[in-house]
């Protein structure tokens, strides 16, 4: 099948040095692509916003300045988005992850009478929804426009969390159960005491997957709540600005939105509000991500597997 | 679910002396703790993700939200007629396709290649150290990618200082402003943020592969590039296969975010897919009987291609999603 060549061994070919070196080349490329928008905002958000008019600023900033931060925390309207996001981010993780779970343990128990029928309520809700405008209707059925719990109730569970949990739950040796079953214990025994402690890792895995949706969710902001001041996220008001500068003309210092001077001459412009706005959005993520990946890529293969 | 619950009464009746309905009650008893721990969910799941498909009514009424329900008018199928003859919903429909058919082959191509590529990698901490960056974007909103897109896109952006320094163009284009170039920037902004993160499942395919097939091969004198289309793409191939076949059931399920936070007045003829529409229509003109139709449209056609993927997939013997 294969041309045999001269040289057959485990030496290095002169192929595989340059396959290998071309082969880095393109992932230094690719790192490059992957990190340049953001660390580009990060730049500009730490440059002076006038000076950034000038254009030129690309990994390092020219005029150090904490001015255009200063600016963004300078309204009080940031720390209730602050606020907010990070609420929603905590009761929609531990709300979604506790109720998860729970319907995970049943439907995982081979003798539930109901596993079959529930399960595939769920998961049928991965392939359909009401669509927007009677999902819409329903929330202000419900008078759930206006309030905070809009962002926690329609996502409570997700069906594909659900069985992520469900084949964890699954793998856990029946023997603990069992042995928990003679001891007299109930289902919701065995589910605190036993499951939740032994199924940490997928928690954790769940857990980050409903802090990051969460975290980054801005249209059920946009749709139920965008005239609720005091409910609004941060991804929202990053949403907002973004919207405001496209339909100006592409963030210079002509558009008049957001464009102010404090008492020490200082500007700022709608791009270097942008690109701070867009670096509090993602710090978090950022911060947390490198070191949690791995429970996110342990879930994306579960998942897969299932 | 009907035969759910048939074959889980069945078996109640062959195990438990007790038949029909009491068996049926004497187990709901036995079981209740973990009837407690599901039938709100369940009563959940029937309200928010089951009733409104009840709204899809609205489709085929003149709806009014100040009419109570038998109030409404009926008007057949006015509003589906209205939309298979709108210019501009048969527009919305063909920047649908296109962008996922794009996202579809692009997001599959770059994908594969990423993750051959970084399988290719030997220093393992360098190796870690790629894929940990290429899924940064993954893990950022649409909200946070559109800005970083339309920064990067926007006149005095690094595209156009690049490509105007290499010359290739003689003035800077306002690349958000052109409805024809929509398309590609939309492929663009996915592949960057989902490349990384699809690439995961192939690696981990590839980690199944066995290694012994790459020795062997090196042995016979099979160069890199031969072992990389000989052994690791065919090891990816039910993967691959499965993955397609469910992407096609997704085809009109192009997404929303990076559309609605991209698009603007100049490309709105090539950004506007049925997700935007529906929420223009809808939540901005009001027309909830007219966006309920081009939703319901949507779902439906999304219905019928997902299950027929799936039984072609269990036909090809892949096994399907459920």
């Amino acid at each position: 099948m294969f041309k045999r060549k001269k040289k057959p061994g485990f030496m290095r070919t002169k192929e595989d040095i340059i396959f290998d070196t071309s082969n880095i080349i393109f992932m230094i490329i690719l790192c490059v692509l992957m990190l340049y928008p953001f660390l580009n905002q990060v730049a500009l958000s730490v440059n002076d916003a006038t000076d950034s008019v000038r254009g030129g600023i690309y990994l390092w900033p020219r005029e150090f300045t904490w001015h255009n931060y200063e600016h963004v925390f300078d309204k009080a309207a940031i720390y209730q988005a602050i606020f907010i996001s990070v609420l929603r981010t905590i009761i929609g993780a531990g709300v979604g992850l506790f109720c998860t779970a729970m319907v995970a343990y049943a439907i995982a128990q081979p003798k539930f009478m109901f596993k079959r029928s529930i399960t595939i309520i769920f998961i049928m809700t991965m392939y359909f929804n009401g669509g927007l405008i009677p999902t819409f209707l329903l929330m202000r059925d419900l008078q759930l426009i206006g309030s905070f719990w809009v962002y926690i109730l329609p996502t409570l569970i997700s069906a594909f969390n659900l069985i992520i949990m469900r084949s964890f739950i699954e793998g856990l040796p029946t023997s603990i159960f069992e042995s928990a079953r003679i001891d007299g214990a109930g289902d919701f025994r065995i589910f605190f005491k036993i499951v939740l402690p032994l199924s940490l890792p997928v928690l954790a895995t769940v857990a980050l997957f409903v802090a990051v949706f969460q975290w980054n969710q801005w249209f059920d902001v946009f749709l139920y709540n965008s005239s609720q001041e005091h409910l609004t996220t941060l991804q929202y008001e990053l949403m907002k600005i973004l919207q405001n500068s496209s339909t100006t003309s592409s963030g210079d210092m002509a558009s008049a939105f957001a464009n102010s001077s404090d008492g020490g001459g200082n500007m700022v412009t709608p791009k270097s509000i942008q690109a701070t706005m867009t670096i509090v959005a993602s710090v978090p993520i950022i911060m947390v991500y490198p070191f949690l990946q791995r429970y996110f890529v342990k879930g994306m293969t579960l998942g897969a597997v299932k | 679910m009907q035969a759910g619950s048939n074959t889980t009464i069945k078996s109640v009746s062959t195990k438990n002396p007790d038949k029909g309905i009491r068996g049926f009650l004497k187990k709901c008893k036995e079981q209740q703790a973990l009837l407690w721990m599901t039938i709100p969910f369940v009563i959940w799941v029937v309200i928010f993700k089951y009733l409104p498909v009840w709204g899809w009514s609205m489709a085929f009424q003149n709806y009014k939200p100040a009419l109570s329900f038998s109030e409404q008018e009926w008007v057949g199928f006015k509003h589906f007629i209205f939309l298979f003859t709108d210019d501009r919903f048969l527009g919305v429909l063909r920047n649908t396709l296109a962008q996922s058919l794009i996202n579809l082959v692009l997001g599959f191509v770059t994908a594969i290649t990423l993750a051959v590529l970084i399988n290719e990698l030997s220093n393992m901490k360098f190796k870690r150290v790629v894929q940990t960056i290429s899924y940064l974007p993954h893990f950022l909103s649409w909200v946070v990618a559109a800005a970083l897109v339309s920064s990067v896109l926007s006149i005095d952006g690094i595209i156009n200082e690049i490509l105007m320094g290499l010359g290739f163009i003689n003035e800077e284009i306002l690349w958000l402003g052109v409805g024809e170039y929509f398309w590609g920037i939309l492929g663009a902004a996915e592949t960057w943020k989902n490349v990384g993160w699809n690439a995961i499942i192939y690696l981990a395919a590839i980690s199944m592969v066995d290694q012994e097939q790459y020795e062997a091969a090196k042995i016979d004198g099979a160069s890199r590039i031969q072992r990389i289309f000989h052994i690791t793409i065919p090891g990816m191939k039910s993967v691959i296969i499965v993955l397609l076949i469910m992407n096609i059931g997704y085809i009109l399920e192009s997404g929303f975010e990076p559309q609605y936070l991209l698009g603007n007045g100049q490309n709105v003829e090539y950004s506007e897919n049925i997700d935007v529409f529906v929420i223009k229509y809808g939540i901005s003109m009001f027309n909830f009987s007219l966006a309920t139709a081009a939703g319901m449209f949507k779902t439906v056609i999304s219905f019928v291609f997902l299950i027929a993927a799936n039984s072609l997939s269990k036909k090809m013997g892949q096994g399907g999603l459920y």
